[in-house]
């Protein structure tokens, strides 16, 4: 258990929370390893978790139907994968596959909203850093939407 | 009297910026789908004038179309042939796109202000660029290269639209094999053949640590990119007068004579394009006239 607070500890989405928060949310974390290729999440299932990226990177996609399959991000080591674990109805919008071998650290969404409803001091904690990770993606994707290398 | 008149023009009379001088195009070649690169020769006359630093533009003329500002993309360093890299956006550009070895075209310049090169040594250096943004930044990169040992860190974000509009792909991957330059690369769109990153340029940020008062900044893209990645750059503390950017307006005259670029109180042309983001930051916001 100490290694595992310890490689929270060092993920920049987590190295600077209280040491009270992260022994709360220590246990609800696993590590875990995707390969190349394999499915993470679903699009439609239910956001069980959300990953810590430590290595490799991670292609989310949704099916553009007629368009295709159309890659709209990708994640890699440092980043967050998944905000659907905290924003009811807990449901995943995309879906997320490993493109070279991932490792993570996953944490069970059920168990940390649990203790978040506990302890709201860690509930507006995580809040805010979901937050920040939900704004800087809409910028992105504003950024994105502008097409901005395009000329015409 | 020949031999004095000689002297004059060689050393009291300086050619008039506004009559263009010819170079012959030696090569071109496409390096997306709409955007190509000629590279033009001097004649032995030009060889011993011309001289340009990193980050100038030339005013290249297609005869009988017009004249387009375009930055060098070549290495300062070669006397004997200088590159444009050229989006082919309008009338002029398209002219020049047709254009084959052996055709003659009009030159301007160097016009401008350069990348603060010889300012980040001894310092890291990270160059955030996307799009046709990487071409004026590339004889800011092989000037880099060819002083390495000055420079400490030298990072390269790329941003392009799709992988397809990624400009230099073999040289990129020459750069990261031979001058110890770390490159990171990303594409706005992407189907699932791509396996490189997908995201805006920004994004890249959170892979690299930056040492912030020990590092230079070197950005260079659509302006809506710029703003965003200077956002980035001032969130990890890379101070304001550390942060270059190459502004990009309507230029003509290119020596501050007509005023088309005017930027406040600047000329893009004769004051830029290459500004430190302390000096226009106040009018960094402000749309083009």
């Amino acid at each position: 258990m100490e290694d595992l607070s310890r490689i929270l500890r060092s993920h920049p989405f987590l190295q600077d929370l209280d040491e009270e928060y992260l022994n709360q949310i220590v246990g609800c974390a696993s590590n875990v390893v995707f390969h190349e290729d394999q499915s993470i999440f679903k699009e439609g299932d239910e956001a069980e978790k959300f990953y810590l990226i430590r290595n490799g990177k991670v292609a989310l996609e949704f099916n553009g139907r007629d368009k295709g399959r159309i890659r709209i991000l990708t994640i890699g080591p440092g980043q967050i994968l998944g905000w659907s674990w905290i924003i009811s109805p807990y449901r995943w919008h995309f879906d997320a596959h490993a493109i070279e071998e991932v490792r993570a650290i996953a944490l069970d969404g059920e168990c940390l909203r649990n203790k978040c409803e506990q302890d709201p001091n860690l509930g507006y904690e995580m809040l805010k850093r979901f937050a920040h990770i939900l704004e800087m993606r809409l910028n992105a994707t504003r950024m994105q939407l502008l097409d901005v290398y395009k000329r015409v | 009297m020949n031999e004095i008149l000689e002297i004059e023009k060689k050393t009291l009379v300086k050619p008039d910026p506004m009559v263009p001088f010819l170079m012959k195009i030696r090569k071109t070649s496409w390096d997306t789908n709409d955007i190509f690169s000629l590279i033009l020769e001097h004649d032995d006359d030009n060889k011993k004038t011309f001289s340009f630093k990193p980050g100038q533009f030339n005013m290249v003329y297609a005869f009988g179309q017009g004249e387009a500002a375009i930055s060098i993309s070549s290495d300062s360093s070669k006397d004997t042939s200088i590159t444009h890299t050229i989006h082919k956006v309008g009338y002029v550009t398209s002219a020049l796109s047709q254009l084959k070895k052996g055709d003659v075209i009009g030159i301007r310049g160097p016009f401008g202000s350069s990348w603060p090169v010889e300012e980040a040594k001894g310092k890291d250096v990270v160059i955030v660029t996307g799009g046709i943004g990487l071409a004026p930044l590339r004889p800011a990169i092989y000037y880099i290269f060819k002083h390495r040992k000055n420079y400490g860190r030298v990072i390269l974000l790329y941003g392009a639209r799709t992988a397809r509009d990624l400009l230099y792909r073999v040289e990129l991957e020459e750069w990261t094999r031979k001058h110890k330059i770390e490159i990171l690369t990303t594409v706005d769109r992407s189907d699932s053949s791509w396996r490189g990153n997908v995201g805006v340029v920004t994004e890249l940020f959170s892979y690299i640590k930056l040492e912030p008062n020990s590092t230079f900044a070197m950005v260079c893209g659509p302006e809506v990119m710029m703003k965003y990645t200077i956002d980035e750059l001032k969130t990890r503390g890379v101070p304001k007068h550390n942060i270059y950017l190459s502004m990009e307006r309507n230029m003509k005259c290119a020596i501050g004579f007509c005023g088309h670029c005017q930027y406040s109180s600047n000329f893009v042309c004769k004051d830029g394009p290459v500004f430190s983001y302390s000096h226009v930051k106040r009018i960094f916001d402000v749309r083009e006239l």
